[in-house]
């Protein structure tokens, strides 16, 4: 493998971390502040991109910070699916900013300096995650974002954030420490690297309990992925303001947990490895349960944000589903659901919070007519939620179609029947939000016929998101090029 | 120069004796000579250091008199480190002392600087000692000037704990002292290096034996080892907080230093290992002590208390780590006494700051101080972080070496002691950080109020000294690798 010694990672990492002192320089000037983070988040999203061209020809980049210990340094390595994760992130990091001062300025939020500033080192640290070349950086970089999110979740300050702050803490501080931590350490001890590699890490040192115990403790242990049962903590953290849900819990933070999982999965284990233990199995047996229980939830869901962060929960196990079936359709489905999901959900994330900034509703049941008050809003969310049920013509049809292409392959039919019976339960809960938001008498409607959208800057992100996602129909190259490309990487060799 | 090793000493001595002689003269002046001599020790120790990993140990014979007769310094590199630690700190602590010393002691200032300076020559000679005998009269002198400290600080229990310290303190040296005696008896010689090697091949001696133990358990009562700790929560929580700034970091830790000098250097690896196999129990009592101070931790109302449980729980790690009886355990466990000084001296001046806006620091006193003192909390927020063990701070470093070397002797308690103890932390600070976070200080908390929180910080001088240890945590733990390839593994050969 070629590799390029570069210290693009680093800048990408760094890009949204320097730019703090800038930020809180600027607290009484928002637009300053604002200017900052867009520069920051701008220059952050070409230093991703810059790194394309090498990526997708097949070259590493890669660079050393610190050496800890033989074969575990603090290092970045970029690959074909780090760059995948990245290239959402960074991107919708610009998105979501802009949206953010839409949202927050509508509100009229307190501590909006922090809250950026806590947000750009979020992004900081899911970029560090996605460009990882090893598991202890992975994990320095998941704890980093899983302490930056902490204030965004809690933003609020007030009984109810503290609720769910601790709920947060607990399940996902905990299981880190408690769960990842000693399975990393063990995995160190018995083979003296933590190194991402193809074949995985292993040669023989593992039985098939121990190596099931040790693969069970990552999965559960990486609990930003919503596995359950440790999925509380995402329709909790729907506290948040919504800039945070939508890019940290259906984006960045989620993703950069079934991430670490998939990276565990193909790097420290090695998909041979786990074909000739049919460890696969019983993670995709896990994954599963997760799909269908939490689908199910969310139909009972009114609050809009808690039936999406179900929605989140279930569609994360998609892409630890499509890894676990360890075949390469499916695998390419589960890496290219990291951006297909991504785009789909963020949009329904900026509808439900535009709608709350326009008319101050959270609850589905008061959304009756909302359609003819909100048009552009509701059509945006109409798009958002084909691409999660996985329609054409969205993105989310390439990576289910792919997802079930991978079952076929691997000829799981119950993995085929969890698959398709979880598309009708996504659309069971998606669509009947947008019937009843056009289709409704005037009786029935809760809203006057004046169309009043939220303020542009929450308007026009939500399009935006809206129309990749219609527009990775069409050309969904880059990420399945990279998804192919990474899934060559790990299978192939 | 060849002199730096005996300056190290000297300047803080004659520097504290002139202090003391300067409170009659011209009180003013105590100040900047105590800096003065601290300046000089911490610049030599410094020097000490380079010299030693440039060319190896140094022997230093005090007055020309050659060992065994004379009293020789010895500095390797394990010294030359704590040396570095316990000068940088006296010194750090003395600039931060500054302000917060007259607010808190009044007019005594130039007193206490002249005990304080006394203080630190007893710590640095013990570091720099390499005699037995020596050792004792030094720990006395720490023992004395800081039973003097501590009835400084709170009027009404300041007095009863120094009592208390003196009780079990002076329990402690006899202990020592009488196991010295012992191996005067045996060997005739009280030059470490001389009794390393007149005890050699006397596996089978029940006077060995017994010297060992009692200076061991002499050592571990002065460091506060549970069960004997009893003393060291309230003498460190009611001295003055100048006072506990330094000897919280600094005392416990030079202690576990001459608790792996005498297992190394005196009675050696073999005798207590291979002859002894005393390994797995003091193992087992640390394992218990870092659980019992976390778990006292958890219940206490007192900051600085709940500080002081939480030292107590970090000398479990340090004397697991060296009782592990591998390298990796005995790596982590000198690692992790530069980790601990550093990240309890954060603790304690970011507690120092507290006490010089708000006076009292029960835990609920601490409302709304994210608000009020932000930099302070900073620089708390990441020397707790360090404790828990969240990496890039250095405190995950020293963690991971310690539950290597519990791995590879399949300790698997200790292991899971310290993960337990991570999450305790984790636990304990999230506790006050909420309180700090949500509950406002100031009456009538509503979200705009937010916006007026006045920040009252404490001096300048204090900010900074606590900001840079807190950041020199991270800068710690990046160069961890460093640390342990120049120092620790080179003195461990």
């Amino acid at each position: 493998m070629e590799t390029i010694i570069s210290i693009k990672p680093l800048l990408a990492v760094l890009a949204s971390l320097l730019v703090i002192p800038m930020l809180v320089s600027s607290s009484d000037k928002p637009n300053v502040r604002e200017s900052w983070t867009f520069i920051a988040g701008i220059i952050k999203f070409l230093i991703v991109v810059s790194m394309l061209p090498a990526v997708l020809s097949g070259k590493h980049v890669v660079l050393t910070l610190f050496s800890i210990a033989p074969g575990a340094d603090i290092a970045f390595r970029v690959d074909a699916l780090g760059m995948l994760f990245a290239l959402v992130a960074s991107s919708l990091y610009i998105i979501t900013s802009m949206y953010s001062i839409g949202y927050m300025r509508g509100l009229k939020e307190h501590g909006q300096t922090r809250f950026v500033s806590f947000f750009a080192l979020a992004i900081s640290a899911t970029i560090g995650a996605a460009f990882s070349a090893n598991l202890l950086t992975l994990y320095l970089f998941y704890e980093v974002l899983s302490l930056a999110t902490y204030p965004l979740v809690t933003h609020h300050q007030d009984a109810n954030s503290r609720i769910s702050g601790r709920k947060y803490l607990i399940f996902i501080l905990g299981t880190s420490i408690g769960l990842v931590l000693p399975a990393m350490i063990y995995c160190y001890h018995a083979t003296g690297t933590l190194e991402f590699a193809a074949g995985g890490i292993f040669s023989g040192q593992l039985s098939k309990p121990a190596a099931t115990v040790l693969l069970l403790m990552f999965v559960f242990g990486f609990a930003k992925a919503g596995i359950m049962p440790f999925h509380s903590w995402l329709p909790a953290a729907m506290v948040a303001p919504t800039p945070v849900s939508a890019l940290l819990h259906a984006v960045a933070v989620v993703k950069v947990g079934a991430f670490s999982i998939v990276r565990v999965i193909t790097g420290i284990f090695g998909v041979d490895f786990l074909l000739s233990f049919n460890l696969g199995a019983v993670v995709a047996a896990i994954a599963s349960v997760t799909i269908l229980v939490s689908s199910c939830i969310a139909l009972t869901q009114d609050e809009f944000k808690r039936r999406l962060a179900y929605s989140t929960i279930g569609q994360l196990s998609y892409i630890i589903l499509g890894v676990a079936l360890l075949s390469p359709k499916g695998m390419t489905g589960g890496m290219l659901h990291i951006a297909m999901h991504a785009f789909g959900k963020i949009t329904l994330f900026f509808c439900a919070g535009a709608i709350f900034v326009a008319t101050g509703k959270k609850y589905i049941s008061q959304m009756v007519g909302i359609g003819k008050r909100m048009p552009l809003t509701m059509m945006a969310f109409l798009i958002g939620s084909m691409s999660i049920i996985g329609l054409p013509p969205t993105g989310g049809f390439i990576s289910k179609w792919y997802l079930v292409l991978g079952t076929l392959e691997g000829d799981q039919m119950i993995m085929l029947f969890v698959l398709l019976s979880s598309s009708l339960l996504n659309a069971a809960y998606f669509m009947p939000i947008f019937y009843k938001a056009f289709f409704c008498t005037k009786e029935e409607s809760m809203f006057e016929d004046k169309i009043q959208e939220a303020p542009m800057m929450c308007v026009v992100p939500l399009l935006m998101t809206a129309l990749i996602s219609f527009v990775l129909f069409f050309l969904p190259q880059p990420f399945l090029d990279l998804a192919q490309l990474a899934v060559k990487g790990f299978i192939g060799g | 120069m060849e002199n730096y090793p005996v300056l190290i000493v000297v300047a803080p001595f004659i520097s504290g004796l002139l202090a003391g002689l300067f409170v009659w003269i011209e009180k003013r002046l105590s100040y900047p000579i105590v800096l003065t001599g601290l300046f000089i020790s911490a610049f030599s120790a410094i020097q000490v250091l380079i010299q030693v990993i440039g060319s190896g140990p140094i022997q230093y014979k005090l007055g020309g008199w050659s060992p065994p007769i004379g009293i020789e310094y010895r500095v390797d590199l394990l010294n030359a480190m704590v040396l570095c630690l316990v000068s940088g700190v006296a010194f750090l602590n003395l600039i931060a002392s500054y302000r917060s010393a007259e607010k808190e002691i009044g007019d005594r200032t130039g007193s206490y600087y002249a005990v304080y300076n006394l203080f630190m020559t007893g710590l640095l000679g013990v570091t720099i000692t390499g005699d037995l005998f020596n050792l004792y009269v030094l720990i006395e002198i720490t023992s004395l000037t800081s039973y003097a400290q501590v009835a400084m600080g709170d009027r009404d229990r300041g007095p009863l704990a120094s009592l208390n310290y003196v009780f079990i303190g002076v329990i402690g040296a006899s202990f020592y002292l009488l196991g010295v005696g012992y191996l005067y008896m045996y060997t005739g010689s009280l030059n470490m290096a001389d009794v390393a090697v007149l005890i050699k091949g006397s596996q089978g001696s029940s006077t060995v034996l017994v010297a060992f133990i009692l200076c061991i358990l002499g050592i571990w009562i002065k460091m506060a080892l549970f069960p004997f700790h009893v003393w060291l929560p309230n003498a460190y929580t009611y001295s003055p907080v100048i006072f506990s700034r330094v000897v919280a970091p600094l005392m416990t830790k030079v202690m576990v230093y001459v608790m792996i000098r005498l297992m190394i250097t005196v009675f050696g690896y073999d005798y207590i290992f291979n002859t002894l196999h005393l390994s797995d129990a003091v193992v087992w009592l640390a394992t218990i002590a870092v659980l019992a101070g976390g778990v006292m931790a958890l219940a206490q109302k007192n900051l600085k208390k709940m500080l002081c449980y939480i030292i107590v729980s970090e000398i479990g790690y340090m004397v697991g780590g060296a009782w592990m009886g591998n390298q990796l355990g005995m790596t982590g466990s000198i690692l992790h006494i530069l980790n601990d000084v550093l990240m309890t001296f954060a603790l304690f001046l970011a507690v120092g700051n507290m006490v010089y806006r708000i006076e009292k620091v029960d835990i609920t006193d601490l409302k709304g101080l994210f608000g009020k003192m932000p930099w302070t909390m900073g620089g708390f927020v990441l020397a707790a972080f360090s404790i828990i063990g969240v990496p890039p701070t250095c405190g995950f470093f020293s963690k991971w070496y310690l539950i290597l070397g519990a791995l590879e002797k399949g300790a698997y308690h200790f292991a899971a002691a310290l993960i337990i103890s991570s999450l305790i932390c984790a636990v304990l600070f999230f506790k006050v950080f909420e309180i700090c976070f949500f509950e406002s200080g100031s009456p009538g908390h509503e979200h705009s109020s937010h916006g007026s929180v006045v920040i009252e910080e404490a001096p300048v001088s204090m900010l900074i000294i606590s900001g840079l240890v807190s950041l020199s945590l991270i800068v710690a733990g990046c160069y961890s690798g460093t640390i342990v390839n120049t120092i620790i593994l080179p003195f461990l050969k």
